[in-house]
């Protein structure tokens, strides 16, 4: 099922040259219109003309969530304020927020997306989908919402909060799709079972949850407590919102809409691009945003790029579910190692609870890494043997994925500490001078 | 006739054993036998005490790994021979030995010696058969 077959399943070659149209004009409306693009393309002497073919992306400089607040609030806007008719906004938490605007057309754009999305993630127009994500300044609501309404399902704009109430309306309204972040999901679950409410009596049968990191345990966990089929939807606003890329059913990575969204994943220390398969930092330039172009935005998100078609049919790129941020990055012989890899390479393997520490220090010239898992009962026999093959194991499977040998150590429950929930991960205790 | 055994993982670390042993020293559960096996960077501590549930129970309660094994509790003659009578019998008997461990001069005989196998049934027929005594828990727990 596709909502745009024409463009889901465009050929390669038609969609490079869509792609490269688009470019050009993107980096044309950037050049004229905003003066920080102009002032970074003048200060490596690069014209919007020297942009011949999609390979030239690489040569246009780099944009940042500071460049954002920098510009902050309007400043990176490529229209007057008359052509403006919406304006979203992050929560300013780590700083100034960053501010966002949609023309007319970027908000048909964007509805045309979340409906695919939509569809992609199993929802029909004979759907009723409760819409859990917040309405407001935060771009998940209504982006959701405008898809919802573009697709003709039916839409209930519940906003997110008030649990109880949620689960009496997708009990009485029959909603058979739910849309909010995977950790409220979780919750209404949660929730559910306090209140003796049985998810078979529910006509609830798909998710689509984004908006922050989830493991793949977690989806089984949340298909398996709401009894539905859950998939993985991401988006920024600084590129647009939800809708940016979603997963299909074969729920084995997120296709990015890649006649709208060019995207690049580099190494983010020499920011040059990784080979595909290879962990790295997204970076998505926008091809049709009027409001608000963005070119090679650093996103700060973990993935790689999967090197493969997707049985689904569509034809645009897919990557990794995001596993991190490069905030969490260490580098280690000059390797990037993500905590999170640890972590996935922990819950693969299973029987243990990942409760885990990386520890970086230097012996004479050569860094080493340390990994620490908390040994737990499911691990735990008399035998020596079997501790010592899973350390075998587990330092085998961490090497093939890091790509540095690995001294794991199995450490006593509790040990790894627990500072208000969130545990240190990296102890970093190489000094450099 | 089979008796169990704690295991406790022990981070190879100073004050680790005597966290343990302080454990059991002030809810009164009195050791009979241990052994400790050890890696560079950790160990598994290997007890027979009274009462096993108890210390099972008290370990875990203060943050432990602990596990209960069945093991058997064998008795032999303390002379030249006696262990290398039970352990031909065992090859013999095709049962394969993970580790053993000796108590120290008490029991009728003289020697107890723990065995944790991989078939626990087969060789307490193996030994029975052949007249060798595998103590109870009873017996083992109150030597």
């Amino acid at each position: 099922m596709y909502w745009n077959e024409k463009y889901e399943c465009i050929e390669e070659a038609e969609l490079k040259e869509l792609q490269l149209e688009r470019l050009k004009t993107t980096v044309k409306r950037a050049f004229y219109n905003v003066p920080f693009y102009r002032k970074t393309f003048q200060e490596i002497g690069l014209e919007p003309s020297d942009i011949k073919d999609l390979n030239d992306l690489q040569r246009l400089p780099f944009t940042s969530k500071k460049d954002l607040r920098d510009n902050y609030p309007f400043g990176m806007f490529a229209v007057p304020m008359s052509e403006i008719v919406r304006i979203h906004s992050s929560s300013g938490t780590t700083g100034k927020p960053t501010v966002v605007g949609y023309t007319r057309h970027d908000i048909e754009v964007w509805s045309e997306l979340m409906a695919r999305a939509l569809v992609c993630g199993g929802a029909t127009r004979h759907d009723i989908i409760q819409n859990a994500y917040g309405y407001g300044l935060f771009t998940g609501g209504l982006g959701v919402h405008y898809g919802c309404e573009r697709l003709g399902a039916s839409v209930i704009p519940i906003s997110g909060g008030n649990t109880k109430r949620q689960i009496m309306i997708m009990k009485d309204y029959k909603s058979t799709v739910l849309t909010c972040t995977p950790s409220y999901a979780l919750h209404i679950a949660e929730t559910m079972d306090d209140m003796g409410v049985d998810p078979e009596e529910l006509e609830l049968h798909h998710g689509i949850f984004g908006a922050e990191p989830w493991s793949e345990n977690m989806r089984q966990e949340i298909e398996r407590r709401l009894n539905i089929s859950a998939v993985d939807i991401y988006g920024l606003s600084e590129v647009i919102g939800p809708g940016v890329g979603i997963e299909c059913q074969e729920k084995d990575g997120l296709h990015i809409f890649s006649d709208h969204f060019l995207i690049e994943v580099i190494d983010p220390v020499t920011e040059k691009p990784v080979e595909p398969g290879q962990m790295g930092e997204l970076v998505i330039t926008s091809l049709t945003k009027e409001a608000l172009p963005i070119i090679r935005y650093r996103t700060r998100d973990i993935t790689s790029i999967i090197p493969k078609k997707c049985p689904c049919g569509r034809t645009h790129v897919k990557v990794q579910r995001f596993t991190g941020r490069t905030d969490d990055m260490i580098i280690i012989r000059g390797v990037n190692v993500f905590p999170s890899q640890v972590e996935s390479v922990l819950l693969e393997m299973g029987g243990v609870e990942p409760h885990y520490r990386l520890i970086v220090d230097r012996k004479g010239t050569l860094d080493t890494l340390e990994v620490q898992v908390e040994v737990s009962e499911k691990l735990f026999s008399d035998k020596v043997r079997g501790l010592e093959e899973f350390e075998r194991r587990l330092a085998h499977e961490l090497e093939s994925t890091l790509a540095i040998s690995v001294k794991v150590t199995l450490v006593e429950p509790r040990t790894i500490e627990r500072s208000e929930g969130k545990a240190v991960r990296v102890i970093d205790k190489r000094k450099f001078s | 006739m089979k008796i169990k055994q704690i295991s406790v993982f022990l981070e190879n670390k100073s004050g680790r054993l005597a966290a343990v042993t302080r454990l059991l020293a002030k809810n009164d559960i009195n050791i009979r036998a241990l052994s400790i096996a050890d890696t560079s960077d950790f160990g598994i501590l290997r007890l027979i005490v009274k009462s096993p549930e108890r210390a099972y129970k008290v370990l875990k309660e203060s943050g432990f790994t602990v596990s209960l094994t069945e093991v058997i509790g064998v008795e032999m003659p303390d002379r030249p021979g006696g262990l290398s009578d039970v352990m031909t019998l065992l090859e013999e008997a095709g049962i394969n030995i993970e580790y053993l461990y000796a108590f120290i001069g008490k029991g009728d005989k003289g020697a107890t010696v723990i065995f944790r196998v991989e078939q626990l049934d087969e060789a307490i027929k193996a030994l029975d058969t052949n007249g060798i005594t595998v103590l109870n828990g009873e017996k083992i727990y109150n030597l």
